[in-house]
């Protein structure tokens, strides 16, 4: 009975996905390209919560590299933008923050708690200066163009790495591997001892999110056509997704949707009503919902979630 | 036969050595116990063993490998497995869960779920806490948590077992359980080497016991013969 039960709900859930796809995928035929444009940054912001709560949401790992492989792709794309077609520079921009990621991980990923943190912070600027260095010194210039795309194609391009990373967050969490990050985030020590290669595991899944996250700079930068490293590896990014997620509830994959969503709602209607105090409302929302909802919205609404809280 | 052996094993931390010169083996199918004053150094012996710590100088042997400062995780899929002293769940996981993750990821590393699905069941009926699999192993009692954790510790399928301190915060009737399941697990053919401060329970089932005073070793031999050892009886009651 049980059974039935959960393949009918699985059914639902999957034609409920299909339908969303298709009209996400429909949508910007009928509306104007203000929205699409607004349609892809909310997909961006999702992209980013997600794909960093991959890695920091079950380990409890908080990382502040974000923008180092955001910032990657968005140089990934500048540099092979005008030799490679644009399905082949987002692959590579997406590619090349794993490797980065990679590497970042094995040096960082035998710090914890606040090191760690401080540590991936500091890898992104200094990525960050390495680039403007090297510009400055070799190539003689700061900024670069990016070959430029329409933002239909966008859209859709980030449509489909939005969907990649909703199937993979999701996966993850099915996955042995998905449990033996949520055990490391509980007791990192027992997890080694149960025969789990914690170092291994830690470093694959911050790959992965580094993968979404350098997929989605390297789109996204042919959006802004000029970029320099202050753009591109702007440590907003960094903090973006960590706030999102919090916001909307770490615990769950619909809280970091929720969370992205209800942020780039609030922060499009505050720039646009409130140009000059955005900033500060801004703060104050989200010092109040971090007093408020330590669980997140989701957590707030779902069940048991308020008796959780202290 | 000779399952564990260490040679002049050593753990200096600054200039306190905290384990020194240790030599000893257990055979397979014992239960051997480990005893001594606090702070003599039988978790930091543990620590080396697992590999949680390298040691300073000295060499364990494990069956045939040499096992000296290799990472934790490879020493459990070589088959030790161990509990720790102040208990190390994974707090927010089910019950089976904790048990799931040591056999998909222990010594033989089940590779189908549906399999590591049936020892876990298997395992939590070992124990007595099939009835709980579904609750979140921090809302567990201290013995219950205890007895978790040597259910993870098991299902990784080690042929040697590591217990720190199993009984210790443990009532009266408790602690004449996780004798019982200690002896049960012997009798599965898993070989326990064991710290316990509960001197009622490792003098009745240890089969030899090792005494460890500021990192030496100073005694070894059955519980009739350490229970008449002049110098453990110092060391215990002073002079």
């Amino acid at each position: 009975m049980d059974n039935i039960k959960a393949t009918h709900k699985k059914q639902c859930l999957l034609a409920g996905l299909c339908l969303i796809i298709v009209i996400l995928s429909t949508t910007p035929i009928f509306i104007q390209p203000y929205m699409v444009i607004f349609l892809t940054s909310i997909f961006l912001y999702m992209v980013l919560t997600m794909s960093w709560a991959i890695f920091s949401g079950p380990t409890r790992y908080i990382s502040l590299a974000s923008a180092a492989f955001f910032g990657t792709g968005i140089y990934v794309s500048a540099i092979l933008g005008e030799a490679l077609p644009l399905i082949a520079v987002v692959f590579a921009g997406g590619v090349i923050s794993f490797l980065l990621a990679f590497i970042i991980g094995i040096l960082t990923l035998r710090l914890r708690g606040m090191y760690f943190i401080i540590f991936t912070f500091v890898s992104s600027e200094l990525i960050r200066n390495f680039i403007l260095f090297y510009e400055n010194s070799y190539t003689g210039t700061i900024g670069r163009w990016v070959v430029s795309v329409d933002s239909t194609t966008v859209y859709y391009f980030m449509l489909v790495i939005f969907l990649m990373t909703l199937g993979a967050a999701y996966a993850i969490t099915r996955t042995r591997f998905g449990l033996a990050l949520r055990s490391i985030g509980e007791a990192e020590e027992a997890s080694d001892h149960i025969g789990i290669n914690v170092v291994m595991m830690k470093v694959l899944a911050f790959a992965i999110s580094a993968f979404f996250m350098g997929a989605s700079g390297a789109i996204m930068a042919t959006r802004w056509t000029y970029i320099d490293p202050l753009i591109a590896f702007n440590p907003l990014y960094s903090f973006m997704p960590v706030l999102m997620a919090i916001f909307g509830g770490v615990e769950h994959i619909h809280g970091h949707m929720v969370g992205a969503i209800i942020f780039s709602v609030l922060e499009e209607v505050l720039i646009t009503e409130f140009p000059y105090h955005y900033m500060l409302l801004f703060g104050i929302i989200l010092i109040a919902a971090i007093v408020f909802l330590p669980q997140g919205l989701v957590g707030k609404w779902s069940k048991g979630g308020l008796k959780e809280t202290p | 036969m000779r399952i564990l052996e260490t040679e002049s094993l050593t753990k200096n931390f600054g200039g306190l050595a905290a384990v020194s010169e240790v030599d000893f083996h257990i055979d397979a199918g014992e239960i051997v116990g480990l005893i001594g004053p606090n702070g003599a150094g039988k978790t930091t012996l543990f620590n080396l063993i697992s590999g949680s710590l390298s040691p300073s100088s000295g060499k364990t042997q494990f069956n045939e490998h040499d096992i000296t400062g290799k990472r934790p995780y490879k020493i459990c899929k070589l088959g030790i497995a161990r509990t720790f002293q102040l208990v190390q769940l994974f707090g927010h996981l089910t019950v089976r869960e904790n048990v799931q993750l040591g056999s998909l990821f222990g010594m033989f590393g089940h590779s189908k779920w549906s399999e590591a699905d049936e020892k876990s069941s298997e395992l939590l009926e070992f124990v007595g806490l099939l009835d709980s699999e579904n609750a979140l192993a921090k809302d567990m009692t201290i013995a219950n948590q205890k007895r978790l954790e040597v259910a993870r510790a098991l299902a990784t399928r080690p042929e040697l077992l590591l217990l720190d301190e199993v009984m210790a915060g443990l009532n009266p009737t408790e602690v004449s359980e996780a004798i019982e399941l200690v002896r049960r697990i012997r009798d599965k053919g898993i070989t326990i080497f064991m710290i316990e401060h509960v001197m009622k329970a490792i003098m009745g089932i240890s089969d030899r016991i090792i005494v460890l005073h500021y990192g030496l070793k100073i005694a070894e031999g059955t519980p009739a013969e350490i229970a008449a050892h002049e110098k453990v009886i110092e060391i215990y009651l002073g002079t």
